[in-house]
């Protein structure tokens, strides 16, 4: 499903993927972990189409498509999507319209029909009864005076609404207390399906608690330097970040040098 | 050696104007004041940017324009009386087509009781002497030039009268449409609207074109609100995109009573709107809130001006501006707290958003107090859209055009959220998100 190549990418001249290579198939629950500034929020931007990231070599490919050479709707359209680190405040636009008119723009998008509000609304419905969502938030603007928590369950929730086939959550837990974060867990994981990837970027451990990957890599310096089952990142949790940088003698030499 | 002034079609063209016949030609008072405004018109010419009201919109180009003096057809150019229409407007409609007051479009059948509604051409026919102070009135301010053309060449316009504690039901629809002619024509309207102590009145005010031209129209609309009356006035201005529309409105508020504009600018290649309130009486309100969406080359001049005269009135003013592509937007708010208005409460907002980088907007927010105990905020920025914002949109599937679409109108909303008509709300967000290129 998605296919990363030896992906470099820049920000403001400095280098921060340095070859970076990964693939995920259909199904699959996949998390990147990693200290700070190894690379992991570049990757959900460069992923999605932010401005200001610049690829200087590697290939991305999504379905066979170059994502690349995609705009960040023409992304969310072929089935991505990025579950933001910081949701932005949207005064005066209107959570539920805000939703319908992407969904629907995304629809016409692919050549499906469009969903008139009734219809809208019935699926909003059974959305929220999966998210645990208060409707409340659905009458405000998007994320505006928003907690932390209901912003971040407002990402799992258009989630829900728009179905992606490829999930990024970037750095979802952070900022979350434990009740919030199994909150937000619980929602991704009734989204997970046979059909559906997810690619979990955090820092810490207690997210993969709740939602349990298939596979963990370890993301060091741009690059994958450790990939493994759960129990890497469990390993992680009690070695710390450090205990991969002893582990990889590329790494380790480079640290020493 | 005396220099002769460089020629100037616009006024060469009003040689003759003197010798019009226009609706109340032949009133002597009438007459005179329409020949000491043209005199005084044609003496000054048009203002330049030397003059402070000018500064930021230079007149030069149109000086070099000739109009017809009025539009001859006016009276029988077909227009489709559904092109005129509102949604949630179906009330009494006085509807004036390059100028003229066209009875076949109009609805003034079944008048509600203590409403007078009637245009000016048929009051100055029939009964001029109440307008004589009005139509008699000197404009002497640079800023005020095309008012002085507008009491010299008005011949017709809006004549609107809310008995004393009537509260009129349905919103009146004043209809302004342009439609081609021969030629580039200017046209101008004089409306006199008041409403009597206690009275109550919706008033829609609707600017359009049936179909592209040049033409100039001015429009100077004098409003009076007798102490406790209530006026809730939208201004809907959708007229050609290339035509030129100067405005003066004028405003004085009795004591209690309460004023609510709304104002939504989108057509016009040059338009200036001037608006003079006087809160008069004590405890007056005025609450305006406005928008001018730009796009292409127009230029959009909008100048308020507030004076808080009477103890505690109070004046509230949300406006914005968006201007796109190479348009430019102007907007002066002056706010005068004169002596011995105290405790009152003056706050001017405004914002700008410029959507190209080749767009300009600049704002002027004043104020002046003279006064005790008084409470005034005014602040105006000029900024661009949150691109985390529209990154956000567009990572959710909206393409850039409706994301940015969406952002804008979004930044517009806080005009129109107080506006009571739901329906001519929607109608305004509509068109407003139907001006953005």
């Amino acid at each position: 499903m998605l296919k990363i190549e030896n992906l470099h990418a820049r920000v403001e001249g400095k280098d921060i993927l340095k070859g970076l290579t990964l693939t995920v198939n259909p199904g699959e629950v996949h998390a990147i972990m990693g200290p700070n500034g190894a690379g992991k929020s570049t990757l959900g931007n460069v992923l999605s189409g932010r401005d200001g990231y610049e690829v200087t070599a590697g290939s991305v490919t999504f379905e066979g498509r170059d994502l690349l050479a995609l705009e960040p709707e023409d992304r969310a359209a072929a089935g991505v999507f990025l579950a933001f680190q910081y949701p932005v405040e949207i005064p005066g636009v209107n959570n539920t319209y805000f939703l319908r008119a992407a969904l629907n723009a995304q629809r016409k998008q692919r050549g499906e029909a469009e969903l008139d509000s009734m219809q809208f609304l019935k699926l909003v419905r059974e959305k929220l009864k999966i998210m645990q969502i208060s409707d409340e938030l659905l009458h405000r603007a998007v994320n505006e005076g928003f907690s932390g928590g209901e912003k971040k369950r407002n990402e799992i929730f258009q989630m829900a609404v728009l179905e992606p086939k490829l999930a990024i959550l970037d750095e979802t837990d952070s900022g979350l207390d434990i009740d919030a974060l199994k909150q937000v867990a619980q929602g991704v994981n009734a989204l997970r399906s046979p059909d559906r990837a997810f690619l979990v970027i955090t820092h810490y451990q207690r997210l993969l608690d709740y939602i349990e990957p298939d596979f963990v890599h370890v993301l060091a310096d741009g690059r994958i330097v450790e990939s493994g089952d759960k129990t890497l990142a469990l390993k992680l949790e009690e070695h710390g970040y450090a205990w991969v940088n002893d582990h990889d003698p590329a790494l380790a030499n480079e640290a020493r040098a | 050696m005396s220099q002769s002034p460089a020629p100037m079609p616009f006024i060469d063209a009003l040689r003759d104007a003197g010798n019009l016949r226009l609706p109340g030609s032949g009133l002597a008072w009438l007459d005179a004041a329409r020949r000491e405004n043209l005199e005084a018109f044609i003496t000054a010419g048009l203002p330049d940017t030397r003059a402070e009201a000018w500064k930021y919109t230079a007149l030069r180009a149109l000086g070099q324009r000739r109009f017809a003096l009025g539009d001859a057809a006016a009276a029988s150019h077909p227009v489709d009386p559904y092109a005129l229409t509102l949604p949630g407007i179906d009330g009494p409609r006085l509807v004036f087509v390059n100028g003229v007051f066209r009875a076949d479009l109009s609805r003034l059948e079944a008048l509600p009781p203590g409403l007078s509604l009637q245009p000016l051409s048929r009051v100055l026919e029939n009964d001029p002497e109440p307008l004589r102070f009005a139509l008699s009135r000197h404009y002497r301010e640079a800023g005020d030039a095309f008012a002085r053309l507008n009491a010299a060449l008005a011949g017709d316009g809006v004549v609107l009268r809310v008995a004393p504690g009537v509260r009129v039901g349905k919103p009146v629809h004043l209809c302004f449409a342009g439609t081609p002619a021969q030629g580039d024509a200017a046209w101008h309207v004089r409306n006199v609207i008041e409403l009597g102590e206690g009275a109550e009145l919706d008033l829609v005010e609707h600017h359009l074109a049936t179909a592209q031209h040049k033409h100039l129209a001015t429009l100077v609309s004098d409003i009076v609100v007798r102490d406790g009356a209530k006026l809730q006035h939208a201004l809907l201005q959708n007229a050609a995109e290339e035509s030129t529309l100067i405005r003066r409105g004028s405003m004085h508020l009795g004591a209690k009573s309460q004023a609510t504009l709304h104002v939504l600018e989108l057509g016009g290649a040059l338009v200036r709107h001037d608006l003079h309130a006087e809160l008069r009486g004590d405890q007056a309100r005025l609450d305006t809130r406005g928008v001018f969406v730009l796009r292409g080359r127009q230029h959009v001049d909008t100048q308020l001006s507030i004076r808080h005269q009477a103890l505690n009135t109070a004046s509230e003013s949300i406006w914005r501006g968006v201007a796109d592509e190479r348009a430019r937007g102007v907007f002066r708010g002056a706010i005068v707290v004169a002596e011995g208005a105290d405790g009152s409460d003056a706050s001017l907002n405004n914002k700008n958003l410029l959507l190209s980088a080749q767009a300009e907007i600049d704002t002027k927010p004043e104020l002046e107090i003279y006064a005790d105990e008084v409470k005034a905020a005014h602040g105006a920025t000029v900024g661009q859209l949150d691109e985390r914002a529209l990154f956000y949109l567009r990572s959710r599937g909206l393409p850039n055009a409706e994301a940015r679409a969406l952002l804008t109108s979004a930044f517009c909303r806080a005009v129109f959220a107080a506006l009571p008509n739901e329906t001519l709300r929607d109608h305004f967000s509509d068109a407003l998100l139907a001006h953005l290129p």
